[in-house]
């Protein structure tokens, strides 16, 4: 595997619209990294450079040092899994796997095969299956055999869009923690897109988040959650969403001076607890947890509770903000640190 | 509004049987889900309460009357496809008059009714903005809007909100759910996604293999479930299975797996069979630094404002959610144990959940 860079790329479509702009990215070899963005952000199209099947306008993109950025795709040795799986439909599950190793730019035997193909199954529990027909198989079953078509290579990167995105929420959630798994003990180069949060603090060691075609941050999980460099990123992550109310709706003590925005998240609000009182307006139990959403100065307010929360719509009800959590941002919507 | 029922719907194409048998009761004014993995038939039901599909027995009411073979047109309901189909080359507001121009109504009528609809939407402020210049939000609140202006006794949603960004799901479940409030139209919404229905339903159905399993308030059927089916289908992550070998009693407080002892609520049932399961949510297990159930970590997921950690245990992988400051290692040795009494025993060989004094 090998640690791929992008310098300043830039794609433009129809002359005027940068799907890319000045894009500078580091994967390092065995990263699993993550690009976050709503749709038209420009997740696809980076991947799509990096493959050679979209021929950017300007920068470079490296693979261990070296300059790939006018090589053509075949030659680039990289792995796409794309969002709707693309199967040979007649051929076997073995055959599917089997098929990117019998290019003629790759040389291997067919006990090399064998066994490679063999391994990859048995990791994405897909043995027992390979001898049937992928016609035969379930849409999990149908993308674990796509995303194993390019595990059983070895190729500088694996280039994953949205692969699990088609699939039920409930096969989604189990995939996510078998993938990541398999990424760590291949030791796995990984760029992976997605529109879906918690795909992205799952899985990767790093995220970017992506808006408008620029790159605005990059970090860890943790660090995107806690440290967003501005309005935008802090509304990427997090599930409620955060609030971010102007600074005199709670006139809190020692915000900076320049503070025009509170960020809090709902899990900062602490219920039955506190000085600032609201009305109850909706309770959303979802489980685990419960969202309430409160009625403050006429501004809502999210807040999560742990567990069944006991309260009736239009009730008051008192909260607690937690101080240590609060983000600040300036009138240009940037945090403040 | 509408009250709909369906009694005895079954409905099969060819050799197989794509609802079965099945009855429902949906209240006047409510947001009603039906929820269930692909193929479980949901969507058969929803096409059937529409009249885009005929039963091949049973029968529908809405109110009073029989509707079971009307047509779709006859049936004074309105359906959003999950696919929003507008007309892209006309502008928001003919979009919105569309049907009603289809029914012949006066020119007032359907002014004062796609005035209505659209500031109910907040969209009133782009009626004439070409639909290809909108973003998908406003597009999805378009096609609802294209719904409202009938003034449908109730509204069928098959999936809405399926092809949006996941953050974007998020908001519109919350607008979906106010502008429910807002005008307490009877509402059937089918969908997969548990979150989903949990979020927006005050009744869902839990549907598998064209059958209704259980339908209840979001909260029952998080906290009771009636199967193993059910339990699992509820809830992100699905709540673990331990299986055990041993036949529970009457009155049995405790049970035994691989040698560790679990204190479990007072059962009021008897299973059927040896092999059975116990069944804990992750956030009903807490770690423990010894005298627990041991495993090796798997995987840690970190979600913000908590952790899911998988564990790799004699008996299968375990998930636990614990809070996100908490720093484990993959394959770091860890324990666990249940924190309360929210169990429940699902019986081996019928796979519904054992009455106990916590179920009760």
């Amino acid at each position: 595997m090998s640690k791929v860079e992008l310098k300043n790329v830039t794609k433009i479509y129809d002359k005027t619209n940068k799907a890319i702009d000045d894009l500078s990215l580091t994967i390092n070899n065995g990263e699993f990294f993550i690009l976050l963005g709503p749709t038209g952000a420009g997740k696809t199209t980076t991947l799509r450079s990096i493959a050679g099947l979209e021929k950017i306008d300007n920068g470079q993109i490296l693979f261990d040092e070296q300059d790939y950025t006018s090589i053509q795709p075949a030659f680039r040795d990289t792995a796409f899994v794309f969002q709707q799986f693309s199967l040979y439909p007649h051929y076997k599950v073995f055959d599917n796997l089997a098929f990117p190793l019998k290019s003629r730019l790759r040389n291997f035997s067919k006990e090399d095969i064998k066994e490679k193909v063999e391994k990859i199954a048995e990791m994405l529990k897909i043995k027992s299956k390979l001898n049937n027909k992928a016609t035969e198989l379930s849409g999990g079953e149908m993308q674990r055999v796509a995303i194993g078509r390019a595990l059983v290579r070895e190729p500088n990167i694996y280039l994953m869009d949205e692969p699990l995105s088609s699939l039920d929420a409930k096969l989604r959630e189990t995939l996510r923690v078998e993938l990541k798994n398999i990424q760590r003990n291949l030791g796995a180069t990984i760029l992976y897109v997605t529109h879906d949060q918690a795909e992205a603090t799952t899985m990767a060691d790093r995220i970017g988040v992506l808006e408008e075609g620029k790159l605005v941050q990059v970090g860890t999980p943790e660090e995107i959650y806690n440290n967003p460099i501005s309005t935008y990123v802090a509304h990427r992550l997090g599930s409620p969403r955060i609030n971010i109310v102007n600074e005199d709706v709670l006139s809190l003590e020692n915000s900076p001076s320049n503070t025009k925005k509170l960020g809090i998240r709902p899990e900062n609000i602490k219920i039955n607890t506190g000085n600032f009182q609201g009305k109850i307006r909706t309770i959303e139990a979802l489980g685990a947890e419960t969202v309430i959403s409160i009625d403050y100065k006429q501004i809502e307010l999210l807040a999560l509770f742990q567990g069944i929360f006991k309260g009736t719509k239009g009730e008051n009800i008192n909260f607690d903000i937690n101080a240590n959590n609060i983000l600040y941002f300036n009138d240009k919507n940037e945090s403040i640190r | 509004m509408a009250t709909i029922k369906i009694e005895n719907l079954q409905k099969s194409f060819a050799d197989f049987t794509a609802v079965k048998n099945s009855n429902l009761t949906i209240n006047n004014k409510e947001f009603f889900v039906l929820l269930g993995p692909s193929g479980c038939g949901k969507t058969t039901t929803l096409r059937m309460i529409a009249g885009l599909e005929l039963p091949t027995s049973g029968k529908i009411y809405l109110d009073q009357d029989e509707v079971s073979l009307l047509r779709a047109s006859e049936r004074d309901i309105a359906f959003v496809f999950q696919l929003f189909a507008l007309y892209p080359h006309m502008n928001v507001k003919n979009n919105l008059a569309f049907p009603l121009k289809m029914q012949k109504y006066s020119r007032a009528e359907i002014k004062e009714r796609v005035m209505e609809a659209a500031k109910l939407l907040r969209i009133d402020n782009i009626l004439d903005s070409k639909i290809s210049s909108l973003a998908g939000g406003d597009r999805q609140r378009v096609a609802l809007g294209r719904a409202l202006v009938r003034r449908p006794k109730a509204f069928l949603m098959d999936e809405p909100l399926g092809t949006l960004d996941a953050e974007f799901r998020e908001l519109m479940c919350l607008e979906l759910r106010k502008l429910h409030d807002d005008i307490g139209a009877t509402t059937v919404y089918v969908t997969h996604d548990q979150q989903e229905a949990m979020s927006m339903a005050d009744r869902i159905a839990v549907m598998n293999e064209g059958e209704v399993l259980q339908a209840d308030s979001p909260s029952i059927i998080y906290n009771k479930p009636k199967s193993k089916f059910v339990a699992s289908f509820i809830g992100s992550p699905a709540m673990n299975f331990i299986p055990f070998n041993q036949a529970v009693q009457k009155n049995q407080t405790e049970i035994t797996i691989e040698g560790t002892k679990i204190i479990i609520p007072k059962q009021l049932e008897e299973s059927t069979t040896q092999e059975n399961f116990l069944g804990i949510r992750p956030e009903n297990l807490k770690l423990v630094s010894n005298e627990g159930v041991a495993g090796n970590v798997f995987g840690i997921e970190y979600l913000g404002s908590r952790k899911i950690v998988t564990i790799e245990t004699k008996f299968g992988k375990i998930k636990v959610r614990i809070d996100s400051n908490v720093n484990l290692k993959i394959d770091e040795n860890v324990q666990f144990i249940p924190s309360n009494d929210n169990q429940i025993i699902f019986d081996g060989k019928t796979e519904k959940s054992l009455i106990s004094e916590f179920l009760n």
